[in-house]
């Protein structure tokens, strides 16, 4: 292996001048990709000097590299790839996107324009107090709740069902977890098969029962339900194998102490269960609610906004690629972002709280 | 749970495999509630197989078969395989010859591009892990939050720049933009699983191979990754779940040769204002679904020991 090899090389070589031209030399090269850039910024078209400021980050990515090494600091280098990516890939478009929402910028036209915290105040006081999309916020809020304590419930009830050893688990689960896998476009499609009202399967065995014409998606609530259920039916899976990767791993000599101390079922699950399961059943509900915040497929699908089923997601989607107003899309974005963090945040607060006491 | 001890037990048929705590009579009632929940997918797989003309009749078909009498014949259907061929090629315009739908190249896509990036980022991730786990950086758990971080964002808010940003660099509709956009996809998540199973790992063993002269990178690839094999199964199915379907950024980022199957999906299925060809959407579906169900189930016996073993015990 070379880095066997390399490592010979005594650890604490001293760190190169400002001026060196040596691999190591990090500082040089930032100075020198800066310089790069800018001059490529400014007299090269967008298009190529992107790629020249992509070079200079990979030089000044590449010295830090053989400075880590040289100095043996591995954690650096071996999170750096990583933390490229993200950084290309994540870091660096969301950053682009907070810079653009304080611009006037429609994708479709040329024409770019500083308009500092208009676009904030057009959302909050136009886009997000207007009455209809007031209530894609009351309806994102209904949306989230509803669904992710309908996943929790169903996702924990089934890992209950399958936290014990027997016959043929390995392919009952499987079938349990199967709509998890299923394409949402595919699932989506179906339930308006399902939830139709002339050819749907729902509608013939409710008219079957009540002999009357039964049309779930008429009503807000039935159309809230229809996609609520499906949102379930397709998650619940997901809360499953995390609450079940909790429910397995807690010791038996518990239960057997429990048994023999006579403690009552309700007990037993507080005390002994529950605290193996918290630290998963958080992460389910964290990753659910990011998850329902984003709901806009299902809507999309099942009744195009209709109703008065219309989500933020689905606002966002509508202004940012329909309408191409996309500054003011992004403005939407980051007050939706402030939202969801301030949200996470509450629950991270609220779980180590809870830990702290007990 | 009580179920009382099933007739199996007292006849003593019943298996034991492993850790058996519950009998047949618990097999049934789990099959009878896993059976009601996968019947969903269950009518899609039939629908692939069902003549065109029945897809919307009144009642709805559901089985292919009358279980010797026990299912109505108004509700039976003669099965079919025609609806997968008419994945591949079929007549487009009335009374013209069947084309290519390019249906393969999709599947292709698909494939190549949700395998390339979930390895990706279980490379990098699983190297990132290791440094967060074993070479601790100064603010390690700020670090670890703001990945966290990209992961809780709604894909919306990131999906705007990226398109501008794939427009200006000429990365929209390549392999290797859309790769690379779903390896950081995968990475936060990669990333914070493999770190719990790093931090599993007792470190006398490492620490006894340094001291008798193995390298850092033998240590690394001969005595912790052995150890994690179950964890890198389990990150590999979450990551390959998530990316398969993913619709929103192969749907505004993928071009006519790379595009993959949700989004082709959904073109195929909506096009020509003829309404949703139900049976040909279910034959796309169910192939679709066949690599990762396969997948899945092969990997499950990792997929819940790595569960267990990963995030629960410290």
């Amino acid at each position: 292996m070379t880095m066997h090899a390399m490592s010979a090389i005594e650890p604490t070589s001293p760190p190169p001048g400002v001026l060196a031209i040596r691999a190591d030399n990090w500082r040089l090269a930032i100075v020198a990709g800066l310089a790069l850039s800018i001059f490529a910024a400014l007299t090269l078209p967008a298009s190529v000097s992107f790629w020249v400021v992509g070079v200079a980050a990979a030089m000044i990515a590449a010295a830090f590299v053989v400075n880590a090494y040289r100095r043996r600091y591995y954690g650096g280098l071996l999170v750096a790839p990583a933390i490229a990516v993200l950084f290309v890939m994540n870091i660096f478009p969301l950053l682009w996107s907070l810079g653009l929402s304080f611009f006037a910028y429609q994708s479709n036209q040329q024409s770019i324009r500083f308009v500092g915290l208009n676009n904030y105040i057009k959302v909050l006081t136009n886009e997000i107090a207007a009455p209809g999309n007031w209530s894609a916020l009351v309806n994102t809020a209904l949306f989230v709740v509803l669904t992710v304590s309908a996943q929790m419930m169903v996702g924990f009830l089934l890992a209950m069902l399958f936290a014990k050893q027997f016959p043929l688990r390995k392919y009952l689960l499987i079938l349990v977890l199967t709509p998890m896998m299923l394409s949402v476009v595919a699932s989506g499609v179906f339930f308006t098969y399902y939830y139709d009202p002339t050819f749907g399967i729902l509608s013939y065995v409710m008219n079957a029962i009540t002999g009357g014409q039964f049309i779930l998606m008429d009503s807000k609530a039935g159309a809230v339900a229809g996609i609520v259920f499906a949102d379930a039916w397709m998650w619940s899976p997901f809360v499953m194998l995390l609450v079940l990767a909790g429910l397995v791993s807690v010791p038996k000599y518990l239960y057997e102490a429990a048994a023999i101390d006579r403690v009552s079922a309700w007990r037993r699950f507080w005390s002994i269960t529950f605290p193996y399961i918290r630290g998963l059943l958080m992460l389910a509900l964290l990753f659910r609610t990011i998850e329902a915040f984003k709901l806009a497929d299902l809507v999309i699908l099942l009744t195009k906004g209709g109703n008065d089923t219309m989500t933020i997601s689905y606002h966002l989607i509508r202004i940012a690629n329909e309408q191409n107003k996309t500054s003011e899309g992004a403005a939407i974005s980051y007050v939706m972002l402030f939202m969801v963090i301030v949200l996470t945040n509450l629950y991270l607060y609220l779980a180590n709280r809870r830990n702290q006491e007990s | 749970m009580a179920y009382g001890i099933s007739i199996w037990e007292r006849l003593g048929i019943r298996k034991s495999s492993g850790v058996s705590e519950a009998g047949w009579g618990h097999t049934a009632f789990v099959a009878l509630i896993s059976f009601i929940y996968f019947l969903p997918v269950l009518f899609i797989i039939f629908t692939a197989i069902k003549p065109q003309g029945l897809a919307l009749s009144v009642p709805p078909t559901l089985s292919p078969t009358s279980l010797l009498g026990l299912i109505p014949e108004q509700f039976v259907f003669t099965p079919t395989l025609e609806n997968f061929g008419s994945v591949f090629s079929r007549v487009m315009t009335a009374g013209s010859q069947p084309e290519a739908t390019g249906f393969d190249r999709f599947f292709l896509n698909s494939i190549v591009i949700a395998t390339a990036s979930v390895v990706l980022a279980l490379i990098f991730g699983t190297l990132a892990a290791y440094g967060f786990s074993r070479y601790p950086l100064k603010g390690n758990d700020t670090y670890l939050f703001i990945i966290l971080t990209t992961r809780m964002l709604p894909a919306i808010v990131v999906v705007i720049p990226v398109i501008l940003m794939f427009r200006t660099v000429g990365l929209s509709g390549s392999y290797l933009g859309i790769i690379l956009l779903y390896t950081a996809f995968n990475l936060a998540f990669t990333i914070w699983m493999m770190k719990s199973f790093f931090d599993e790992l007792s470190t006398d063993v490492e620490d006894a191979a340094r001291i008798d002269g193995s390298s850092e990178v033998k240590v690394f690839f001969k005595i912790c990754l052995p150890q994690v094999v179950a964890g890198l199964a389990a990150t590999f199915v979450f990551g390959l779940i998530l990316t398969w379907n993913e619709f929103l950024f192969a749907l505004l980022l993928t071009g006519p040769d790379t595009r993959t199957v949700p989004v082709a999906m959904n073109q195929a299925v909506s096009s020509g204002g003829r309404g949703t060809d139900w049976t040909l959407l279910a034959a796309i579906e169910t192939l679709f679904l066949i690599p990762v169900f396969l997948v899945t189930f092969f990997l499950q016996e990792h997929l819940l020991r790595g569960v267990t073993f990963g995030t629960v015990k410290k």
